[in-house]
């Protein structure tokens, strides 16, 4: 054992935070939102839900270091801070631009951000609910609203994050569409599709993209330790799967450092998705 | 200049049932609830509520004033969602227009600078055209494309509260977003502000660079000192959401005896009661 580990034995939390622990489910997820916002740029990435927040940061610190990062408040923010920690109180975090919901909003609509949102119902073409369940005028259950989805996904890339992948979340049709899938835009018109753009679903089980025919899901990759079956299984709406599906990949052990030591040393990650 | 100064109660005296009523703050951020609450005291009915919705929303549908909600989210920002906004809905109790968040800043800003309209991409393809049938597409003049033309969401009165103003009406936000209140203030045919302090003027630019003062008098038909008066949202710097009174009012709101309790006990007098009770609640978890 390692002397970190020895360390580590006497934290709460930091059983799962040693360098040479086995990599977790919620560490797969992470890297594989970071890998979603690849190559993004001087972009806004807009993360809801604690991987995403993990993976934009851990995004910022590898494969997107030009990316801008907002304090959840009103603030632009550079430099990277521990998850549920306030970034205001973290040496090394600047405040580098003002970003009421005036200034996001305009951001949004000129289109140079990234957002993952988190859909209760997604469909086969990405079409996403966050407004209400059932009936639309008296709903099962009434969420929160459709808030931005409906913009987001017509004006920059949008990308969702399913911490709870099962045949309720992916359906053969949602209830009330509020983010816009691709058979949704194209129905819509040259306005729609001007700058609709879906990237990636990660979810605990999954990495998927549009790439199928007609802007169809398709399967990237399976969690180490999920299976095809398990997949189907889980999956309420029919998904393209080309060939061997390969494993999403793994941490490099920089990844893992920054992941356990630096961004979520609280191990926050497993409350969502458990180890 | 006029002195705009007002009590909570003559605001309300102003408003009247079946009134299009918008509530300015963000979720569970500076909401002007104490006019809220006042609002509970009255005997308006009939409202609809144009919101970025929180408290506000929930509150006014728990006290069946609300008839019809125009938002793009419900919520109480630490909690997700607002369980009376909820019931309301599931029980069919409000009608509803729902739209994206930046249709609803376009609504608002077309009503303020009297346009019939204002062209959005946001709407398209998504049902939120498909639940506003009204809503029309609009032809670009200079092109081809076929975009979304948002009307107008012209206010009846708008509510804001503010951390602070002057009694001529200017108002001034120290926290860090004002979110869309000037906004809500140009669409109104009359705006109300509330505030934590009324102050001479001249603090105002003592307090904060003069981009702050984000409200200007010409907009606002009355002005109310409400100390407090945002409770229990939000009000950086002055405070921060009570986030265990929010939870509160949450489990109270989930079961009809603990919601009648909670009525009781700060619902059923005047602000300063509820005021006094926030305060004994405050002694009592010390």
């Amino acid at each position: 054992m390692s002397s970190a580990a020895t360390e580590s034995v006497d934290q709460p939390t930091g059983s799962a935070t040693t360098a040479d622990a086995p990599v977790t489910r919620a560490e797969y997820c992470a890297v594989a939102v970071a890998d979603t916002f690849a190559g993004d740029g001087e972009s806004i990435a807009s993360a809801f839900g604690t991987i995403p927040a993990i993976g934009v940061r851990l995004a910022r610190l590898t494969v997107a270091p030009d990316l801008l990062l907002t304090d959840g408040e009103a603030h632009f923010v550079s430099g990277s801070w521990e998850i549920g920690a306030d970034p205001h109180a973290t040496e090394g975090v600047v405040i580098e631009g003002w970003s009421p919901f005036r200034t996001i909003f305009d951001l949004v609509w000129h289109g140079k951000r990234h957002v993952m949102m988190i859909p209760v119902q997604i469909d086969g073409h990405g079409n996403t609910n966050i407004s209400a369940i059932g009936d639309y005028t008296r709903p099962k259950v009434q969420l929160l609203g459709v808030r931005g989805a409906p913009g987001n996904s017509i004006y920059h890339p949008t990308s969702y994050w399913v911490p709870n992948h099962s045949t309720r979340s992916f359906v053969r049709t949602v209830d009330m569409i509020s983010g816009v899938g691709t058979d949704s835009a194209r129905a819509a018109g040259p306005a729609a599709i001007a700058h609709h753009e879906l990237r990636r679903v990660v979810t605990n089980l999954a990495v998927l993209d549009f790439g199928g025919p007609d802007g169809t899901m398709r399967l990237l990759s399976l969690h180490p330790g999920v299976t095809l079956d398990e997949f189907h299984a889980a999956t309420g709406c029919a998904v393209h799967v080309e060939g061997e599906v390969p494993a999403t990949r793994e941490p490099s052990a920089e990844e893992l450092r920054l992941i356990r030591e630096v961004i979520d040393p609280r191990s926050l990650r497993d409350r969502e998705i458990p180890a | 200049m006029a002195d705009k100064t007002l009590t909570a109660r003559d605001v309300v005296s102003r408003l009247e049932s079946g009134m299009t009523i918008g509530v300015g703050g963000w979720g569970s951020r500076r909401k002007p609830m104490a006019l809220v609450r006042e609002i509970l005291r009255s005997d308006l009915k009939d409202l609809t509520v144009v919101s970025y919705g929180g408290p506000d929303v929930g509150l006014l549908c728990a006290a069946g004033k609300a008839r019809k909600v125009v938002f793009g989210f419900v919520s109480l920002d630490s909690i997700a969602l607002d369980p009376h906004f909820r019931a309301a809905r599931q029980n069919g109790a409000v009608e509803i227009a729902e739209y994206d968040e930046g249709m609803l800043q376009w609504g608002l800003y077309a009503a303020g600078i009297r346009l019939p309209f204002l062209p959005t991409r946001a709407g398209l393809g998504s049902d939120v055209l498909k639940h506003n049938p009204d809503l029309k597409l609009v032809q670009d003049p200079y092109g081809t494309e076929q975009l979304v033309a948002m009307p107008p969401l012209r206010l009846d009165a708008a509510l804001v509260h503010m951390n602070r103003a002057d009694a001529q009406g200017n108002g001034q936000f120290l926290g860090p977003d004002p979110y869309f209140d000037d906004l809500y203030c140009l669409a109104a045919d009359q705006a109300f502000m509330s505030c934590e302090r009324i102050v001479p003027t001249a603090e105002l630019s003592a307090a904060g660079h003069s981009a702050t003062i984000k409200i200007n008098r010409q907009l606002v038909a009355g002005v109310v000192e409400t100390p407090n008066g945002a409770h229990f949202t939000s009000c950086a710097p002055d405070y921060e959401r009570d986030e265990a009174f929010q939870r509160e009012y949450v489990k109270a709101a989930g079961d009809p005896q603990a919601w009648a309790k909670f009525e009781q006990r700060y619902l059923s007098g005047t602000e300063d009661d509820y005021q006094a009770a926030v305060a004994a609640r405050a002694e009592e978890v010390a």
